[in-house]
């Protein structure tokens, strides 16, 4: 069975919630019906088969080409299945997301991935503010899943993160982890200021030394036994966090945000020092 | 059945369903991981004084180990899943908690779920920190020598416990030598250990004694002192009986083990002293699982 494939024909003017186009509720409908569906579009409705070209039959791995940054809400509560856009997606990709796979091609809008629960969300480019986020007025951003972003990602990412893995191969904006409740943040690149901001427990893995606001303590340089666990767990990923060279046991911890719990961890990847012997690579080859 | 001149009893030995679970204990090198499985599995001979029947199951390669360190895996046995539980825990927390650099890993991933580290994390006083990864839950528990990575719960199955075999023999010295040759053979069959010390237990039990309140006694058949006293289960020339007990995962387990033991055993042969192969049971009415000594060797 092919892919089921929404291209899209043209742009709107104004922007499209496509949550109804998702694998579980496209499940045993016809392509008539799959067809007939209304996308909300801005004030006024439009019909599936107005904005797309539909092909194939395998509701389980949608396809969306040519897609484009007015397209919110993709692959929301997604429960199973594969979903892969190609291009641009809006505000909300992945919303709620509880299950499966979701892969964006290109960049994505505000509110990525936010309260997400389950499944991998990988974004190939870059990603808005408030990536993996609580909603405005909730008090718990995602809580579970992996969060892969290639690109850069905004501000305010992990805003509210409760548990689950978001990992960023390029740079992140301010307040980084902000009011992280707990959960595990991988940054690659640079982060910007107010790093981890209100944060009450988790943990932010950074390779580059951060610009620390005074409410983090340095607890100086550490091997920590759960870094090769948790860097074996994404060999798995088609990532830059796969490879063995990215990966060290040797970090300074700063601890914080002492305005807060301060339970919370940054762990910064100590720059020219091999990697403590006592912990082998053998479990990467 | 004889096979290099010693007698294989048409016998068998009689073994009982147990709860069981497999720990990985990794440190900075192989030195201190056995250290810390030598303290857990300490004490942990027999059911009936320890709470749980223990021992090491095999080294292992850093390859082999969640963190790619050097580890031990040990398996642990008792009656019950509570009791299994219950001695996990204090073993764990006494005994690789307090071992320097160690590290504390599920080694069985089915079966229910039994606290690990789960517990233990308690004595961070706070300052512990949960990690999930890969659908495992971890602890990091700050301790003075840096941080104690613990897997929060492991998996807990049915077993098998009480395998056993009798080694006759001419003299002592030849019924320990040809234990110990049994030994080297059986540690080598995964999913199984002998918790007696050194793999051999010399003081066998019958159950029942004339003290009503003991529950069992010596096995006073196979004592060769007695041969003159009691109903006597030797032959005049041996002079000393010593058994080896096997506790495993599965039936099948015990069957291996049992039978590359004796294997050992016989290797030596009548020309070392060795006599005769026998095994311990209760006349089949206890134990579901029996292990006939003359099938295992067919």
């Amino acid at each position: 069975m092919s892919a089921l494939t929404f291209s899209a024909k043209h742009e709107t003017a104004q922007r499209v919630d496509m949550s109804p186009l998702v694998c579980q509720l496209l499940k045993d409908m016809s392509l008539a019906d799959i067809a007939a569906i209304e996308l909300q579009n801005g004030k006024r409705k439009i019909r599936v088969d107005e904005l797309f070209d539909i092909s194939g039959e395998d509701s389980q791995d949608i396809i969306i080409n040519n897609s484009y940054a007015k397209l919110d809400f993709i692959g929301k509560e997604l429960a199973s299945g594969r979903m892969t856009v190609q291009g641009e997606a809006g505000a909300y990709f992945g919303m709620g997301m509880k299950s499966g796979e979701l892969l964006a091609g290109g960049s994505v809008g505000l509110y990525a991935a936010c309260e997400m629960k389950n499944g991998l969300l990988t974004i190939k480019g870059d990603a808005g503010d408030f990536l993996g986020a609580a909603l405005p007025g909730n008090k718990q951003g995602m809580k579970g899943g992996t969060v892969l972003v290639k690109g850069n990602v905004g501000q305010r990412a992990g805003d509210h993160m409760r548990r689950g893995v978001m990992l960023i191969e390029g740079n992140a904006g301010d307040y980084c982890g902000s009011r992280m409740i707990a959960g595990t943040i991988a940054v690659m690149g640079s982060t910007g200021r107010f790093l981890g901001y209100a944060m009450q427990r988790g943990t932010i893995l950074l390779w580059k030394q951060p610009q620390l606001s005074a409410t983090f303590n340095d607890c100086g340089s550490h091997t920590l036994a759960f870094l090769p666990i948790l860097f074996k767990s994404f060999t798995s990923l088609d990532s830059k966090f796969a490879k063995e060279s990215a990966t060290f046991n040797r970090v300074r911890r700063f601890g914080g945000d002492m305005a807060e719990k301060g339970r919370a961890e940054v762990l910064v990847k100590l720059q020219n020092e091999e990697k403590n012997a006592a912990f082998s690579a053998a479990s990467f080859s | 059945m004889i096979i290099n001149g010693v007698s294989i009893d048409e016998t068998f030995a009689e073994a009982f369903p147990m709860k069981a679970t497999r720990a990985i204990i990794t440190a900075q090198n192989e030195k201190w991981a056995m250290i810390s499985a030598q303290a857990m599995t300490g004490f942990a001979t027999s059911v009936i004084a320890c709470g749980c029947e223990a021992g090491i199951e095999r080294i292992l390669d850093p390859s082999e180990t969640p963190d790619g360190r050097p580890g031990v895996s040990v398996l642990i046995f008792a009656m019950g899943g509570k009791g299994l539980a219950k001695q996990l825990e204090t073993r764990a927390g006494q005994c690789v908690l307090t071992s320097p650099t160690s590290a504390l890993f599920a080694g069985i991933d089915e079966g229910l779920q039994i606290p690990l580290g789960k517990n233990l994390r308690y004595f961070g006083d706070g300052f512990q920190i949960a990690k999930k990864i890969a659908g495992k839950r971890y602890w990091r528990v700050p301790v003075m020598d840096g941080e104690f990575l613990t897997e929060a719960t492991t998996g807990r199955v049915d077993a098998v416990g009480g395998g056993n075999f009798l080694v006759l023999a001419e003299s002592q010295p030849q019924a320990l030598e040809a234990c110990e040759a049994a030994i080297v053979e059986m540690k080598k069959v995964p999913n199984v250990i002998m918790p007696f010390p050194g793999g051999v237990v010399r003081s066998g039990s019958k159950i029942g004694s004339k003290y009503p309140a003991l529950g069992a006694s010596t096995n006073d058949a196979f004592c060769p002192t007695l041969k003159g006293v009691t109903k006597t289960d030797l032959s005049p020339e041996i002079e000393s009986v010593m058994e080896i007990v096997i506790d495993g995962l599965t039936k099948e387990d015990i069957d291996k083990a049992m039978r590359v033991g004796i294997q050992a055993v016989c290797e030596l042969g009548a020309e070392n002293g060795i006599k005769r192969i026998s095994a311990g049971n209760y006349g089949g009415k206890l134990g579901p699982f029996h292990f006939h000594l003359q099938e295992i060797m067919a």
